[in-house]
């Protein structure tokens, strides 16, 4: 499995070098964290949930169409679940190709898709004591705002 | 034709409902005619044309028929990343 759910620490250093291929020339990494604001309000810390079984199978899809699209050697991502720290690694795409070009290019389709795709949810703890699931909205003006709308990190 | 069905509940439906999965025994003839009646049972907030449906772990379509032994998850807009 080249998509992984995991509530421990992501270990990015160790997907790297899981990528390594003498065909590889270019490796390209994202990191996404968890950052302390979102639409002005100030964020003290994020829960994941995901519904494992297709977030899993949907990530594999997002991979396996990197690999036939940009023609890359190798691709990983893992995404944490769980309660999270402000700067905490939540997600991390690595990618390695031939050239830095497809490189580049696919690690931001499996960023970008995955946001888009994949069955997992955020809820934003702020410093107020309130909460919000990211992109659940029903009231005008305070939706998360469609496909890749999720406001915090990646 | 009653059949009884598995739904999971994630994120803000699972709040929203107080559970994480439950059994329904239920006559809807369609994934989205499930949904309504829950929504309409539990005041869920989301209504239908925000959410995604997958059955037996894979996505689905609200027109898909739904068979005793089905096991549904109604999505709420993902926010991964």
């Amino acid at each position: 499995m080249d998509f992984k759910l995991t509530d421990k620490p992501i270990d990015g250093a160790a997907l790297m070098a899981g990528l390594r291929d003498t065909r590889a020339g270019a490796c390209v990494a994202f990191e996404g964290r968890v950052r302390g604001e979102s639409g002005g309000r100030a964020v003290t810390a994020l829960d994941y949930e995901a519904y494992a079984p297709l977030a899993e199978k949907e990530g594999e899809r997002i991979l396996s169409e990197a690999r036939e699209k940009f023609g890359v050697t190798g691709a990983v991502c893992a995404h944490r679940t769980g309660s999270l720290a402000l700067g905490e690694t939540a997600v991390w795409v690595a990618v390695a190709a031939g050239h830095r070009d497809a490189a580049f290019k696919a690690c931001r389709y499996i960023i970008d898709e995955t946001k888009a795709r994949v069955p997992i949810w955020k809820r934003e703890h702020y410093a107020d004591g309130a909460t919000e699931w990211v992109s659940c909205a029903t009231r005008a003006g305070t939706a998360g705002g469609g496909a890749g709308g999720g406001k915090n990190a990646g | 034709m009653k059949k009884t069905v598995r739904v999971r509940y994630f994120a803000m439906l699972r709040e929203q409902r107080g559970l994480d999965e439950e059994r329904v025994a239920t006559e809807a003839a369609t994934a989205g005619e499930l949904y309504e009646e829950l929504r309409k049972r539990h005041r869920f907030t989301l209504p239908a044309d925000r959410l995604r449906v997958a059955i037996n772990d894979d996505f689905g379509s609200w027109a898909t028929a739904v068979r005793d032994g089905d096991a549904l998850v109604f999505l709420p807009p993902v926010a991964g990343g």
